[in-house]
């Protein structure tokens, strides 16, 4: 009898070992749908997470948006902020309700969704000029020209000519210009050479747009805290960071030349006139040297991105009905936050832009919202 | 014996032929002996297993890293290698600028390690093994090995970047403070442990009985060292500096913090540079294209295969010391 004991030990503890094996396998291999079984799992009565990933430009808006609808309407939102185009990929595996991102997706991204996807603008930031010249107190103005050539390497001194020309009355230094920009992938500097690509046609043919591009000159640094590190440290140095940030560490930035030739400082107001223009109908505009005479042409729309069709996996029609009203609340109530947290509420033309937008997202061929 | 169940047969014949009490006696000492044996068994099989796991991840990662960089092999072929452009918009991908960077900062950082844990480890290892000066030195130098890498970064921005800035500006090379020479300071600070706790527990090893022949034979503490204890360590010191290399080389987070992370070949140590580990640390988040993200994975490919080698090189230089 004791053998028989022990035989059945003896099992129990090669099975046991053989458990904490394939465990760890299973942990391995199966963690990148861990995310979407919980998302279509928990599909039923009120407990109900709404589940989000993207952009983390957005994510201080979101934290603020979410809380306060949770303690309205009691719905949970769980956003994680792991980069625009982590989102993306997030939304084309189905493992979340919503993408956000500061770019539109591009045609290769579309081609790999199964299913259309909307974009609903959701808010409007800026990318600031940031700078560091400690004898220069006032405002360094840039026309688009100047700045590209900056950012191209091919004005390397503070004091050359063409930005003297626009800066009259500046005493600028001799020093060197270190040009700092992002290092790691993000919208900010989407924004940023979209717009030199589009008023730069030497820009646009040595370098080109994206969310990482090969910078011709400069340092990177991660985050916009390292863009801010770097800027604030050197001595004559210059970058490109959001507007939130520049502003909370009371960094000095330029005003740049819009297309209708005035010099704008970055702020919300300006922001909001950019945005202010005539949206298409998919919403996927770049607000980027924008027509408006009082916009700061260094703008940019951030997108929340569902799915056209909301009937896919197992997902309840409840499940649908929250998330388009959710979305419907954030650009609508939602964006009385965004104004204290540095972000540009959104423009009429861009609200009833996301609307129009919203009314098309169908449950199963019927229209969510009536 | 099969099922573990004791037979009559496993009894030995002298002891079946004496008195019943022998033979319950007999089996009562098998059975235990059998359990023993059994636990010897279950130990071995669990050792086995774990043995297996290791080299199932190791070659799952192997593997993992291949399959994923299909795409970008098949769309640029050994040009990965070699090619200077790293341009995410074009979709033209070339590691070298990075494959540079990883081994500049990694060789300059252990050029700049190996006299500190060398001196470490013989100060602790052969003149003051004992005592509390030693002790507060030995938890010093691991404490090192312990701080997170992050708090590194951040401490090189803040302190080590300006004091590199105002020296670059007195050598007269363009004073941006991140770099090449920034980064391989900040790793040669994080990987002396290694190469010194190694080294450390090898010179304290060194047979009594060979210093005391050489101080018998009228040798000075420098002599000794020199003609007996380092080489005698010789291997274990190598191994341990080997350690560092390993370390050196993944390093991610502090080095992008300090390097400057530009895709440009670094034209002298003070120039920006970046490492295969910050690349991929740096853009993995926003890779929007599937080549793009495909040529990212070779990158750790390139570093995995980059380390395997190192230590093969490491491998064989141990043996041919041991041999001598």
């Amino acid at each position: 009898m004791k053998s028989k004991i022990l035989t059945i030990k003896n099992k129990i503890l090669t099975g046991f070992c053989f458990a904490i094996f394939s465990a760890s396998l299973v942990s391995c291999g199966g963690g990148g749908s861990a995310g979407g079984s919980d998302s279509t799992a928990s599909a039923s009565s009120d407990d109900i997470t709404i589940i989000g990933a993207g952009s983390s430009f957005d994510n201080p808006l979101f934290s603020k948006q979410f809380s306060e609808y949770n303690k309205a309407n009691g719905l949970k939102v769980n956003y994680q902020s792991i980069g625009s185009g982590a989102g993306i990929a997030q939304l084309t595996a189905r493992t979340v309700d919503f993408g956000a991102s500061d770019a539109p997706m591009n045609g290769k991204q579309d081609s790999a969704v199964s299913g259309p996807v909307v974009h609903i603008p959701i808010t409007a930031g800026a990318v600031a000029i940031a700078y560091n010249l400690p004898d220069v107190k006032d405002t360094l103005q840039f026309t688009p020209d100047v700045l590209a050539n900056i950012f191209l390497g091919k004005i390397t001194k503070w004091n050359d000519p063409r930005i003297a020309a626009i800066n009259k009355g500046v005493k600028l230094p001799a020093t060197g210009i270190v040009i700092a920009h992002r290092s790691d992938g993000s919208g900010t500097t989407n924004i940023f050479t979209t717009y030199l690509a589009r008023v730069s046609e030497d820009w646009n043919k040595t370098v080109g747009k994206g969310s990482s591009v090969a910078w011709p000159v400069g340092l990177g640094g991660k985050g916009s805290e390292g863009v801010g590190g770097l800027v604030k440290q050197t001595p004559g140095a210059i970058g490109y960071i959001e507007l939130a940030y520049a502003v909370q560490n009371n960094m000095p930035y330029a005003r740049i030349q819009n297309k209708a030739g005035n010099f704008i400082s970055p702020s919300i107001p300006a922001v909001s006139a950019a945005a202010n223009i005539r949206i298409p109908a998919d919403t996927k505009v770049s607000l980027t040297n924008t027509d408006a005479a009082d916009g700061y042409p260094i703008s940019g729309f951030s997108w929340v991105l569902i799915y056209k069709e909301q009937k896919y996996g197992d997902r309840s029609s409840d499940r649908a009905t929250r998330l388009v009203r959710l979305i419907q609340w954030m650009i609508h109530d939602g964006q009385q936050y965004s104004s204290a947290l540095t972000y540009a509420p959104l423009s009429p033309a861009a609200v009833s832009a996301g609307d129009a937008v919203l009314k098309t997202v169908t449950y199963d061929g019927k229209p969510i919202l009536q | 014996m099969e099922n573990g169940m004791v037979t009559r047969s496993d009894i030995p014949l002298r002891v079946i032929t004496s008195s019943p009490e022998a033979i319950l006696k007999a089996k009562k000492r098998l059975r235990l002996s059998f359990r023993q044996i059994r636990r010897e068994n279950i130990f071995n099989k669990t050792l086995m297993i774990m043995g297996l796991v290791m080299i199932i991840l190791v070659v799952g990662i192997l593997l993992t890293l291949i399959v994923q960089s299909m795409p970008s092999i098949k769309a640029l072929g050994l040009k990965y290698i070699w090619g200077r452009t790293w341009n995410p918009v074009e979709d033209i991908y070339g590691a070298w600028p990075f494959l540079l960077g990883t081994l500049l900062t990694s060789f300059l950082a252990l050029t700049i390690s190996i006299p500190f844990s060398i001196a470490v480890a013989i100060f602790l290892g052969e003149y003051h093994a004992t005592g509390w000066i030693p002790n507060f030195l030995k938890n010093a130098v691991e404490l090192i090995a312990a701080v997170p890498s992050v708090i590194y970064g951040f401490w090189g921005l803040a302190v080590l970047v300006p004091m590199v800035r105002t020296f670059e500006g007195h050598v007269g090379v363009s004073p941006m403070g991140v770099g090449i020479f920034s980064s391989s300071l900040i790793l040669a600070i994080m990987i002396i442990p290694y190469a010194a706790s190694l080294g450390r527990s090898m010179i304290s090893m060194v047979p009594s009985h060979l210093k005391e022949a050489a101080y018998g034979l009228g040798a000075t503490r420098w002599e000794v060292i020199r003609s007996v204890v380092l080489p005698y360590t010789k291997s274990g010191l190598f191994a341990g500096i080997l350690l560092s290399l390993g370390r050196a080389l993944g390093e991610t987070m502090a080095v992008t913090m300090v390097i400057g992370n530009s895709s440009a070949i670094p034209k002298s140590i003070f120039a920006p540079g970046n490492t295969m580990a910050s690349v991929i640390a740096n853009e993995f988040t926003e890779a929007d294209k599937p080549v793009y993200l495909s040529a990212l994975i070779e990158l750790g490919l390139v570093l995995f295969l980059v380390t395997v080698v190192i230590n093969m090189i490491g491998k064989r230089v141990i043996d041919r010391f041991t041999n001598d």
